[in-house]
C-alpha cells in the first residue's frame, strides 16, 4: 500500500474536497506529516510513546479453543490490550506529537463509540493540550460511561444534535468547528477518511499494527496467514493491519456491519473531503448508516478501501447485528475476551465462513482492535438480561 | 443576461451589489420569494440546492436545509418549481459537492441551465478539484463562482480569480455561515486583496445579518450575501412580504449617501 499521488487519490479515490479555508491547514499537515515521517527524530519519539506510553508491541496469540470450534487456526493480533483498549491510540499519539511540532494548542477529534475520543482525550492529557470531542447524541446516551472517561481526562465533549446524531454527524460538527479555528487547531481525524493527508497519515500511523503482526506471524507459523480479517467502519484498523500483508498472499477481508456496508451497497460519493464509496439516495443525499456498533455506524468508508477493493486486492463483505452479538459471545467463552462490537464483526465473519468458504486447516489473522468493557452494558440490554 | 454582466452593469451604475439566499424547496411559495426578492432590489438571487450534511452551514441553514429536505425538496424537484418563474434578476445555485458528483458534472450543469439558473457555487470544491466541474459548466453555460477566504495566501488569491466565473465570493471570516453581532476585519482585508487582482465583481457574504453590517462589509467590497439573517425570517414563519421588507431596508442602507 503506497503514497496516494499528488492530488491525494488511491486510483480514483481520495482527493481533497474541502472548503477554500481549509486548504492551507491542509497544506501545511501535509508538509508537517512528510517531514515527520522521514524524520529519525519524531520516528523515534514516537515509537518511544508507543513503546513506553500505548504498550506496544501488541501480543499475536493463537486463539486455540477458538481455532478448535471453527475448525480454522486463528490468530489474534490483541491491539485491545494498548492503553486506553483499542487500536486508536497508535493514530492519536502520532497526531498529537504532530500537532505539539506545528505549534497548536488545542486538538479536537469526531468520536462514534468513544474510543478514539478516549483516545485523544488521553494524548491531549499527556502533552497538554486543549480538547473537544464531537460526538453524536445517539452515541454519547449509548456510550455514556466513554462521556465520563473523556471528561475525566480533562476533555470537553459536545453532544452533536444534527442530522442522524452519530458519527456522521460527529464529523460534520467537527469540520465546522475546525474551520472557525483551523489557525490554532489541529483536528485529530480517526480514521483513514478526510482530505489528503489523512487517509494515508492515520494509514502509516496504524500500519504498526500490520508490521508487526507480519514479523509475529513469521516466527509463530514461519510464514503468513492465509486471511487477514479486520473490521471496517472507516476502516483504520483494516488499513493498518492490511498495510503489513499487501505484498503477499494473504487474502485481505474488510467486514463491515450490514447496514453501513458503503463498499457493496453504496456509490462513488463525496463527503468529509474524499471522494469514496458512499450509502446515498438517488439524488446524492447522504444515508444514515445503522449498526449496534457505534464506531461503525457510519454511511461511508476510508477511500483506500474502496481502491482495494477496485483493484480486486481487498474484499468486504458484512454481517448481521445479530451475527456480531453471537460472535460477542463466542470470543467472550471460548477465549475469555470480550471484544469491542466493532472487532466482533471480524470475529463474525471467521466464524460463519470457517469450513464453507474458508477451507478448513486455513490459518486465519484477526485484528482485534479493542476491547469490549464499553459494549457490556449495551450488550447486556440487548439480551435481556 | 450572466451573473457577471448583471453585476457589473449594476456596479457600473454605481450601487452596491446585493444578492440575497433562499433554501430551495423552504416552502410551497418559495419561487414567490425569488420574485419579490428580485423586486425588492437584489441584483441576484442564491438559490440553495439542500444537502443532508452542509458542513459549510450554521444552525439557520441546516434548519432550512433539514426542513426542504424533510418536505420532499430534491434537486429535480427544485429545477422544476422554477419553470416559468421569472425572478427579473440572475439565479445562482448553491449547494455541495456530492449532489453534483452523483448527478454527473455535466447533467447537473445542463439542469441548472435547463432551469434558468446562470451560476454555481459549490464551496466544498476546492481550486484542485474543480476544474471538471468549471469545464462542464461552462459547456452548459453556466458560470461556476469560486470562493476565497481570509486565510487564502497571496500566490493562490489570483489563480481563483482568474478561474472565477460570475463574480468572486469572498468568505468574510474564518467559520461557517450564520447571523454574527459584527462584521469580521479580516472581510474588509481580504476584499481589498481579492479587488487588486481582480476587476471581477467580489462580493462578501458569511455573517452578514443588519444593513450596517451589509454597509460595512461592502465598504471594500462590490457587494455582500445575505443568507442566514433572511432565512431566519422566512423559518419564523415571515413570507415574501416579510423577506423583501428586509431585503428593501438592506438596499436602502447599500443605496444611502
Amino acid at each position: 500500500m503506497g503514497a496516494p499521488d499528488e492530488s491525494g487519490r488511491f486510483g480514483e479515490f481520495g482527493g481533497r474536497f474541502v472548503p477554500e479555508a481549509l486548504i492551507p491547514a491542509c497544506l501545511e499537515l501535509e508538509d508537517a506529516f512528510t517531514h515527520a515521517w522521514s524524520d529519525p527524530a519524531f520516528r523515534g519519539e514516537y515509537e518511544r510513546l508507543l513503546r513506553e506510553y500505548a504498550n506496544r508491541p501488541s501480543p499475536l496469540m493463537e486463539a486455540k479453543n477458538l481455532s478448535e470450534r471453527l475448525g480454522v487456526r486463528v490468530l489474534l493480533k490483541r491491539e485491545e490490550l494498548n492503553h486506553t483498549g483499542s487500536h486508536k491510540v497508535n493514530n492519536v499519539l502520532g497526531q498529537a506529537l504532530l500537532t505539539q511540532h506545528m505549534g497548536k494548542k488545542r486538538i479536537i477529534a469526531e468520536t462514534g463509540a468513544g474510543q478514539h475520543g478516549v483516545a485523544t482525550a488521553t494524548a491531549a492529557a499527556y502533552f497538554g493540550l486543549d480538547c473537544v470531542v464531537f460526538m453524536g447524541e445517539v452515541d454519547t446516551a449509548r456510550q455514556e460511561l466513554n462521556v465520563f472517561r473523556m471528561e475525566l481526562l480533562g476533555a470537553s465533549v459536545v453532544p452533536v444534535k444534527s442530522g442522524s446524531r452519530t458519527l456522521k454527524d460527529a464529523v460534520n460538527e467537527a469540520l465546522r468547528d475546525w474551520v472557525s479555528t483551523v489557525e490554532t487547531t489541529h483536528y485529530c481525524i480517526g480514521s483513514v477518511m478526510g482530505p489528503h493527508p489523512y487517509p494515508w497519515m492515520v494509514r502509516e500511523l496504524q500500519r504498526v499494527i500490520g508490521d508487526e503482526a507480519r514479523v509475529q506471524c513469521q516466527d509463530l507459523i514461519g510464514g503468513v496467514p492465509d486471511y487477514v480479517v479486520a473490521c471496517v467502519g472507516g476502516g483504520s484498523n483494516a488499513a493498518g493491519i492490511f498495510a503489513g500483508f499487501d505484498d503477499t498472499t494473504a487474502l485481505l477481508v474488510g467486514v463491515q456491519p450490514e447496514g453501513g456496508a458503503a463498499i457493496g451497497r453504496g456509490q462513488p460519493g463525496v463527503v468529509h473531503g474524499h471522494r469514496s464509496m458512499l450509502l446515498q439516495d438517488e439524488h446524492g443525499q447522504i444515508e444514515e448508516a445503522q449498526s449496534i456498533s457505534a464506531g461503525l455506524d457510519y454511511p461511508g468508508v476510508g477511500p483506500e478501501h474502496s481502491h482495494l477493493f477496485s483493484i480486486g486486492r481487498a474484499t468486504y463483505p458484512w454481517v448481521s447485528d445479530a451475527e456480531v452479538l453471537d460472535a460477542f459471545q463466542l470470543l467472550s467463552r471460548t477465549e475469555g475476551i470480550i471484544p469491542a462490537l466493532e472487532s466482533a464483526h471480524a470475529i463474525a465473519w471467521v466464524a460463519r465462513e470457517a469450513r464453507t468458504t474458508i477451507p478448513e486447516g486455513s490459518t486465519v489473522l484477526i485484528n482485534l482492535s479493542g476491547r469490549g468493557d464499553k459494549d457490556v452494558a449495551q450488550v447486556r440490554d440487548i439480551l435481556g438480561r | 443576461m450572466t451573473v457577471e454582466s448583471a453585476l457589473r452593469a449594476a456596479r457600473e451604475g454605481g450601487r452596491k451589489l446585493l444578492v440575497p439566499y433562499v433554501t430551495g424547496g423552504l416552502s410551497d411559495d418559495w419561487c414567490e420569494v425569488l420574485r419579490a426578492l428580485g423586486a425588492a432590489g437584489a441584483d441576484a438571487v442564491e438559490i440553495g440546492i439542500p444537502f443532508s450534511d452542509p458542513v459549510m452551514d450554521g444552525p439557520t441553514i441546516q434548519e432550512a436545509s433539514a426542513r426542504a429536505l424533510a418536505r420532499g425538496a430534491t434537486p429535480v424537484s427544485i429545477f422544476q418549481d422554477l419553470d416559468g418563474v421569472d425572478a427579473g434578476v440572475p439565479l445562482v445555485a448553491m449547494t455541495y459537492y456530492n449532489l453534483v458528483h452523483h448527478a454527473g458534472e455535466a447533467r447537473f450543469a445542463g439542469a441548472l441551465a435547463g432551469a434558468g439558473i446562470s451560476g454555481a457555487i459549490i464551496p466544498d470544491l476546492p481550486l484542485e478539484e474543480s476544474a471538471g466541474w468549471e469545464r462542464a459548466a461552462a459547456d452548459a453555460g453556466v458560470e461556476a463562482t469560486l470562493l476565497v477566504a481570509p486565510v487564502t495566501p497571496d500566490e493562490r488569491l489570483p489563480q481563483i480569480c482568474e478561474r472565477s466565473r460570475g463574480f468572486i465570493y469572498a468568505v468574510s471570516r474564518m467559520g461557517i455561515t450564520g447571523e454574527r453581532s459584527d462584521v469580521s476585519s479580516s472581510a474588509g482585508v481580504l476584499a481589498k486583496r481579492v479587488k487588486a487582482v481582480t476587476d471581477r465583481p467580489v462580493l462578501v457574504g458569511f455573517g452578514i445579518s443588519t444593513p450596517d453590517q451589509a454597509v460595512e462589509a461592502s465598504r471594500e467590497a462590490d457587494g455582500v450575501i445575505v443568507a442566514s439573517a433572511l432565512m431566519r425570517i422566512l423559518l419564523d414563519g415571515g413570507g415574501p412580504e416579510d423577506a423583501a421588507a428586509f431585503v428593501a431596508r438592506l438596499r436602502a442602507a447599500l443605496d444611502a449617501p
